[in-house]
């Protein structure tokens, strides 16, 4: 119980569209993640899901039905923002209570569901007090309890991690991991970090101002990208692109993974202008003659002098073509 | 070190900036308090003498009490400034809500058009008020002064609750949105408690010209029954005579009330006053 179905969303905010006519289909139980540059529609688009925002022209849909003019409490919906948005006078308790309260469930109902969600998140002993008197990645997970607590039928995160601290990103990614598979639910994620979508997603939907670029498993979008958009933004340290003329390719551009640029060969010639060990791999960056600034990742610790003449090649099966408006020649 | 010591002088150097500002702040009310406990040979022989055995009398105060209206005209002052200062704050707030929460087309307008009134002085319309208090009867009610008192203190109110009010988180309000709270309730239980601080601020900014005003009493409710207590004192002061001790106990009597009003919001308003400083 839960698929969401999106038909030629569009939203305009005056002149400007901001959405502009997204197609998409998210299985009951799936993982779905929004992810692209800041700016390009994710929240307003999630939004719209959720009954905040107006739809201008499409149609939004849950198990089959319309939901475009239902009011957001109507929509068994829940979301979790980034900005946590607790309710600053009230209980942990009465945070995580208040919808089911709003929504006439006997008093010993809502305790059961809130002691359940607070067990889940290990927010037992936390239940008495208020926001304020709680850590950031606290108040993170009382939010998420306070949607688990309405089992809904699909559950919103807008950049639900943005405001925590590295290690407790990772902690808290885990910790949204083990409750997707615990409860089965529908959940859209939007995030403008492609760890967090990579990590997490069953599917992804990457956006480029207002429209979908590409969607698919992470996999598929990292081993069959559409686009030097989607090749750039999934898979980190970004994909390299080098000039197909200068390589004597019919193609326009020439998609390279940092792992599969590979030392010593004489395709493409340059100079190692900075290493960085990581222990675990070694990332050289080498300024080409032809194509500007590369980057390879090797496997273990390597070695390489700065300004030390470097030549390369990589291994054609595993290169992208992209003609001259980005779109992938397969 | 040197920083712990400029500093020290520099705090001493604004204690001193600020108590001397509370002196003479202070002086006026110091004065007409001390005073309305002398009998009125020793209010003109030294005015700024404190009150000894000798010059120590009560007769203002009883002049004023024995007079039987006064606590009347006391009941109608609070009854005119907590009836005006309660819709003040609620149309007040309610405007600024709706002015900083919802796009529609000339909200700006909007917004523009409310806030003219704090530069536009209400007595301005005094002839055009006073004909539609004849006109709908309400001359000599205390209802008059409630709207007029109102209508003054409302563009104020609406400009400073929707700056504060833009300033309330977008995602705490929709949060409640989808946990099903109605806008009324997203209202009264979300964002007021949120803006209380410029509440208080917009309260005692209404209030005091409210409670202190002559004009109006003067001009609508100048019957017996509708005093207010400036009005009411005027009865001491004559074209020959002035009972200054009846006056001076008067007014020192006045100053009770909205000092304890003032003494309710303030711990409010310091918040209120000091929130961008320190946030
Ligand atoms: N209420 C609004 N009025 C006008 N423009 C808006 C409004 N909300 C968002 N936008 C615009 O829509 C675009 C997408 O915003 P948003 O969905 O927040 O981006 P993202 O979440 O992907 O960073 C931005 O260019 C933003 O300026
Ligand atoms: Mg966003």
């Amino acid at each position: 119980m839960g698929a969401l179905s999106l038909s030629q969303v569009t939203k305009s905010f005056g002149a400007t569209d901001v959405i502009k006519g997204v197609d998409l289909e998210v299985a009951d139980g799936e993982f779905c993640v929004f992810v692209g540059p800041s700016g390009c529609g994710k929240s307003t688009l999630l939004r719209m899901i959720a009954g905040l925002e107006d739809v201008s022209a499409g149609e939004i849909a849950i198990d089959g039905a319309r939901i475009n003019d239902l009011a957001p409490a109507k929509r068994e919906i829940a979301m979790v923002f980034q900005s946590y948005a607790l309710y600053p006078h009230m209980t942990v308790r009465d945070n995580m209570g208040l919808a089911l309260k709003q929504a006439g469930t006997p008093r010993a109902e809502i305790a059961q569901a809130t002691d359940r969600a607070a067990a889940m998140l290990a927010l037992d002993a936390l239940m008495a007090r208020r926001p304020a008197e709680l850590s950031g990645g606290q108040r993170q997970r009382v939010a998420i309890g306070r949607a688990i607590v309405r089992r809904p039928k699909l559950f919103l995160f807008d950049e639900p991690l943005s405001n925590l601290d590295a290690a407790l990103r990772v902690q808290t990614r885990i910790e949204i991991a083990r409750l997707h598979r615990e409860l089965g639910a529908t959940m859209i994620y939007v995030t403008h970090d492609q760890v967090e979508a990579m990590t997490l997603a069953d599917k992804i939907v990457v956006l480029r101002a207002g429209r979908v670029e590409q969607v698919g498993r992470p996999m598929d979008l990292y081993n069959d990208p559409d686009n030097t958009f989607v090749a750039g933004f999934i898979g980190s340290p970004q994909m390299n692109f080098l000039k197909g003329a200068r390589l004597g390719l019919n193609s326009d551009t020439l998609g390279i993974r940092p792992e599969h640029l590979l030392p010593g060969g004489s395709r493409i010639q340059g100079r190692v202008s900075h290493v960085e060990k990581l222990g675990g791999e070694t990332l050289a960056y080498v300024q080409a003659e032809d194509h500007g600034l590369l980057t390879l990742r090797m496997f273990g610790e390597r070695d390489f002098a700065v300004d030390e003449a470097l030549g390369l090649d990589f291994d054609p099966d595993r290169a992208f073509h992209f003609d001259a408006e980005g779109q992938r020649l397969r | 070190m040197s920083d712990a010591r400029h500093s020290t002088a520099r705090s001493i150097a604004a204690h001193a900036v600020l108590l001397t500002y509370t002196a003479i702040a202070l002086f006026p009310v110091f004065v007409i308090v001390v005073n309305s406990f002398k009998n009125r040979r020793a209010i003109f022989a030294d005015p700024l003498a404190l009150p000894s055995g000798d010059s120590f009398d009560l007769v203002g105060y009883r002049t004023v009490l024995a007079q039987g209206d006064f606590l009347l005209y006391f009941q109608n002052s609070l009854i005119v400034t907590v009836a005006s200062l309660f819709f003040v704050l609620l149309f007040g707030a309610m405007a600024a809500f709706a002015l900083s929460e919802y796009r529609f087309r000339g909200n700006m307008l909007m917004g523009l058009y409310l806030a003219l009134g704090i530069m536009i002085p209400i007595r301005l319309g005094t002839v055009a008020i006073l004909q539609l208090m004849v006109a709908s009867g309400l001359v000599n009610t205390l209802a008059a002064l409630v709207l007029v008192y109102t209508a003054q203190g409302l563009p104020l109110a609406v400009f400073i609750l929707s700056e504060f009010m833009r300033g309330v988180s977008d995602d705490l309000k929709n949060a409640g949105r989808i946990d099903g709270l109605s806008e009324y309730t997203i209202f009264f239980r979300l964002v007021l408690p949120l803006v209380r601080p410029a509440m208080a601020t917009v309260a005692v900014f209404t209030m005091i010209p409210i409670w202190n005003d002559l004009w109006f009493p003067l001009i609508l409710a100048p019957s017996e029954a509708t005093k207010t207590i400036t009005l009411g004192s005027q009865a001491f002061i004559g074209q020959f005579v002035t009972n200054w001790n009846a006056v001076l106990a008067a007014l020192s009597l006045a100053i009770l009330p909205v000092l304890v009003l003032y003494l309710v919001f303030s711990r409010q308003l310091i918040r209120g006053i000091t929130a961008g400083a320190v946030k």
